[in-house]
C-alpha cells in the first residue's frame, strides 16, 4: 500500500532500481536527508507544474464553454482550435507595465497578489488526486483546506484597502462579507461528511465511499447528503466569487472590483488564484461528495493512472457545472446574497447536521 | 454607527452607463442617498448644425442621434419636413418605411434587453441578441448598404426600393425571431435571480412618469396605455392591426417585459406589413414628378428634390421611437435651411426619472433602473 507521492516516487525508483543505488550513494556522504529534499522538492514541483497546467487549460476552457452556451467559436487562432491562448494572454500580461498608482500603499499593493495566490496552491497539499497521488495525508486535511481557503479574504481586503480606490474599496469589502458568510455554511455541510466518516482526512474520506450499493450505485455521499451536497456547492461557488456570487468583481457595479487597479502580472496572479481556487473547490467537491478517485477498477492498468482520470473526469465535470451556470444565470445583490448566506443556507446546513448526527448515533448511517 | 458619506463618480468611463453618462452618488455604504447624471460628454451641436444644413443634408446627422435604432430617427425629421412642405408619400414607400422601423424597434429592444442582462451579470443575452440583431442589420445592408447609419428615408419617400430576395429574407427573419424570443423568454423570464433583481427595483408610479415626461416602453411599463401609433397614428399604422404592450406593475420587471412583448408585437406588424404590401411606385414628389417604381439607384435618385424649399411655417412631428416619443420641431424661413430644429428625445425626457427611482437603493438596483431606461448617449446628449 503505497499511502502518498513521496512513497510513489520512492516506489518508482525503487522500480527502475534507482532508488538503493542513490540512497548508497547519499548515505555513504553522511547526508540522507538531502535525497528526502530532492524528493520532496520533485513532488512539489510536479504538483505546481500540474496546477499551473490546469489553470492555463481552465482558462482557455471557460472561454470555449462560454462561446459554445453564447453560439460563438471562442479563441480559434493561437494554436490548434485556440489552445495556445493561455500561453499568449501570459506574454502579452509578462509585458503589461506594472503599474502602481500613485497615492497605493506600496507594500500592501505589492504583497496582496502572492497572499492570494499562494493559500490557493497550498489547498492541493491535502487533496487526494488519486490512489496514493497525495502529497500529505493529513489527518486534519478537511480543517486545513477550511482554514488555508478562510486566507484569501485577508489578502482581498489588504489588495482593496491598497488600492485606494472607491470601487476596489467596495468589492473589498463585499468580497470579505460574502466569503465570511459563506464559509459558515460550507463548514457545516463538510461536518456532516465528517461525522459519517469519523475522520477529517481526505483519503479516509475517499475510501468511505468506495463500495457500491447492490453492486451497481456507488457509496457516494451525495447520495447519503442531498441537502449536504447542494449547500456545499452553493457556498463553494460564493467562496469562489463566481457569477451569480460574483460581487468582488461584480464588472457593471464596481468596475473591476478589489483588482481596479492591477494591471500586468499582478493582475495575472489574482486570475491564476482565481482558476486554481476553482480547480481545487471542484476537487474537493468531488472528494467529499462524488466519491473522490473512486471508480471501476480495471485490469492490467496501474490504479494510481485510472483513479487519477476518474478523480478529473468528476472534478472537469464540476467545473463545467460551474462555468455552464456562470452563463446562464445574472448575479444576485448584495444582500440578498447575505439573506441567502445567513437565513437560508446556515439554518439549512445545521438542520442538515442534526438529522445526520441524529442518524449515525442511532446506527442508521454508518 | 456613524459614517461618513461617500461620493462616487460613476461614468463617463464605466462598465454599465453605455457610453459617456457620468452619475453622481452620494453613497451611504451600499445604499444611494441621491444620484445626479451628468450629462454632455456627448454634446455635438446636432441642433445647431440643423440650422447650418439644407434639409436633405441634416437626414445624416439624425442617424447619429440614437445610432442602434436610426431609422425612427430618419422618419421623424423626414416626417417633420414632409408636414412642412405638404409631400404625399406614395403608400408602397410607407410600407417600406414600417418594415424598417418596426425592424429597427426588434434590434433596440434587443441591444436593449441584451445589455440589461450583461449588466446584470448574464453575458449570454447580448450575444444572443446581437446573433439575432446581425441577420437584421444584414436586411439593412441589402437595402441601403448601411448597417447602422442608414440615410435612407428621404422627404417623398424612400432611397430605393426594396431589393430582391429582401421579402424572402425578411420572412426568414421573422420566423427565426419567434422562435428566438421564446428562448430568451424561457432564459431570463422566469430566472428567480432575474426576477429578485427586477420586481420591485427602480418603481414608478404612473403619474409620476407622466410628470417626468416619460415616453415608450418605460411610460407603458407603469401601465399608461399610450402608445403614438395608436393616439396620433401616422404613416399606415392605421390600417394595422397590432395591440399596445402595458404593463401596470411599474417596476423594471415589466419595463422588460413590456420589450419582449413588444419584440413580438413588432413581428406580427411585420408579418401583416409584408403580406398586404402593394406593388407602387417608392417615391413623389410633386415638382419632379413619379419616379419609376423599380430600377437601379441611379435612375431613381434624379428624383430627388436635391434643393428643397418648404414654404415658410413651422411643424411638431413626433412619432413612436423604440425608446418613446421622438419629436422634432421644425421651423422654416423659406430658405433651403431650417430656421431651427429642436429635437425632442425619448432617451433625454425618460433619463431624468432616474434620480428619483434609485434614491434608498443599491448600486447594482441602479444598474437594472438604468438598464430597463434603455438609453443611448448619442440620444440623450445631442
Amino acid at each position: 500500500m503505497i499511502a502518498n507521492a513521496y512513497e510513489l516516487i520512492v516506489y518508482i525508483l525503487t522500480l527502475f532500481r534507482v532508488y538503493e543505488p542513490l540512497l548508497n550513494v547519499f548515505q555513504a556522504l553522511g547526508a540522507e536527508y538531502v535525497l528526502r529534499i530532492i524528493i520532496v522538492l520533485v513532488e512539489i514541483a510536479v504538483l505546481f507544474v500540474f496546477v499551473l497546467l490546469t489553470v492555463m487549460f481552465l482558462t482557455w476552457m471557460e472561454r470555449k464553454v462560454v462561446a459554445m452556451v453564447q453560439s460563438r467559436y471562442g479563441p480559434m487562432v493561437t494554436g490548434p482550435r485556440g489552445l495556445l491562448q493561455p500561453v499568449m494572454d501570459g506574454v502579452k500580461l509578462i509585458g503589461k507595465e506594472d503599474i502602481i498608482p500613485a497615492k497605493a500603499d506600496r507594500w500592501i499593493f505589492t504583497l496582496a497578489p502572492f497572499i492570494v495566490f499562494i493559500p490557493a496552491l497550498l489547498v492541493f497539499i491535502p487533496l487526494p488526486f488519486g490512489e496514493s497521488l497525495i502529497i500529505s495525508d493529513l489527518r486534519v486535511g478537511l480543517l486545513y483546506i477550511i482554514a488555508i481557503s478562510a486566507i484569501s479574504p485577508i489578502a482581498i481586503l489588504l489588495a482593496g484597502w491598497a488600492s485606494n480606490n472607491k470601487y476596489s474599496l467596495m468589492g473589498a469589502m463585499r468580497a470579505v462579507a460574502q466569503d465570511i458568510s459563506y464559509t459558515i455554511p460550507l463548514a457545516l455541510a463538510a461536518i456532516a461528511v465528517v461525522l459519517l466518516t469519523g475522520s477529517l482526512s481526505m483519503v479516509d474520506i475517499v475510501n468511505a465511499q468506495g463500495g457500491a450499493w447492490f453492486g451497481v450505485i456507488p457509496q457516494w455521499f451525495i447520495f447519503i447528503q442531498p441537502l449536504g451536497f447542494i449547500l456545499f456547492l452553493i457556498a463553494s461557488i460564493a467562496e469562489m466569487g463566481r457569477i451569480p456570487f460574483d460581487f468582488q468583481e461584480s464588472e457593471s457595479e464596481l468596475v473591476a472590483g478589489f483588482f481596479t487597479e492591477y494591471s500586468g502580472m499582478k493582475f495575472a496572479m489574482f486570475f491564476l488564484a482565481e482558476y486554481a481556487h476553482l480547480f481545487a473547490v471542484s476537487g474537493i467537491v468531488v472528494t467529499l461528495f462524488l466519491g473522490g478517485w473512486t471508480g471501476p477498477v480495471l485490469p492490467f492498468i496501474p490504479v494510481q493512472i485510472t483513479s487519477l482520470v476518474y478523480f478529473l473526469i468528476k472534478t472537469y465535470a464540476v467545473i463545467f457545472f460551474a462555468m455552464w451556470l456562470r452563463d446562464t444565470v445574472p448575479r444576485v445583490r448584495i444582500d440578498q446574497l447575505l439573506n441567502l448566506g445567513w437565513k437560508i443556507m446556515v439554518p439549512l446546513a445545521l438542520l442538515n447536521l442534526l438529522v445526520t448526527g441524529f442518524l449515525v448515533t442511532a446506527g442508521v448511517m454508518v | 454607527m456613524e459614517t461618513d458619506e461617500l461620493i462616487i463618480n460613476m461614468g463617463p468611463v464605466h462598465p454599465s452607463t453605455h457610453g459617456v453618462l457620468r452619475f453622481k452618488l452620494r453613497m451611504d455604504g451600499e445604499i444611494i442617498k441621491e444620484c445626479t447624471p451628468v450629462l454632455g460628454y456627448l454634446h455635438r451641436g446636432t441642433e445647431k448644425l440643423g440650422e447650418m444644413k439644407t434639409y436633405l443634408q441634416f437626414i445624416p446627422y439624425t442617424d447619429r442621434l440614437d445610432y442602434i435604432s436610426a431609422m425612427p430617427n430618419n422618419y421623424a425629421f423626414v416626417k417633420a419636413v414632409e408636414e412642412l412642405a405638404g409631400i404625399e408619400v406614395p403608400l408602397r414607400a410607407e410600407y417600406i418605411r414600417v418594415i424598417t422601423m418596426e425592424l429597427n424597434r426588434v434590434v433596440n429592444h434587443l441591444v436593449s434587453i441584451g445589455s440589461l442582462l450583461m449588466d446584470l451579470g448574464a453575458a449570454t443575452m447580448i450575444m444572443w441578441g446581437f446573433r439575432e440583431r446581425e441577420n437584421a442589420l444584414q436586411l439593412y445592408e441589402m437595402l441601403c448598404g448601411a448597417r447602422m447609419t442608414f440615410n435612407y428615408i428621404k422627404p417623398g419617400g424612400v432611397r430605393e426600393d426594396i431589393p430582391e430576395g429582401f421579402i424572402p429574407k425578411l420572412n426568414e427573419f421573422i420566423k427565426d425571431m419567434e422562435k428566438r424570443i421564446e428562448d430568451y423568454e424561457q432564459l431570463i423570464n422566469t430566472n428567480e435571480i432575474f426576477m429578485m433583481r427586477m420586481k420591485n427595483i427602480g418603481v414608478i408610479s404612473a403619474e409620476d412618469a407622466i410628470n417626468y415626461g416619460m415616453t415608450g416602453p418605460t411610460l407603458r411599463g407603469s401601465g399608461v396605455n399610450y402608445d403614438l401609433r395608436k393616439v396620433e397614428p401616422y404613416s399606415i399604422y392605421r390600417d394595422i392591426d397590432f395591440k399596445v404592450c402595458v404593463r401596470r406593475e411599474c417596476d423594471s420587471y415589466a419595463r422588460y417585459m413590456v420589450r419582449i412583448d413588444e419584440m413580438k408585437e413588432c413581428l406580427y406588424i411585420l408579418r401583416q406589413v409584408v403580406d398586404t404590401m402593394p406593388e407602387a411606385k417608392i417615391v413623389s414628389n410633386p415638382k419632379y414628378g413619379i419616379a419609376p417604381m423599380t430600377g437601379a439607384p441611379s435612375a431613381v435618385m434624379p428624383y430627388f428634390p436635391r434643393i428643397f424649399t418648404p414654404p415658410a411655417g413651422e411643424v411638431y412631428s413626433r412619432i413612436e421611437a423604440p425608446k418613446g416619443e421622438l419629436g422634432f420641431y421644425v421651423v422654416s424661413d423659406g430658405t433651403t435651411k431650417p430656421y431651427r430644429v429642436k429635437i425632442r428625445s425619448p432617451s433625454f425626457c425618460n433619463l431624468t426619472a432616474i434620480p428619483g427611482m434609485v434614491v434608498g437603493l443599491k448600486i447594482p438596483d441602479l444598474i437594472a433602473a438604468f438598464g430597463t431606461i434603455d438609453v443611448v448617449l448619442g440620444d440623450v446628449d445631442r
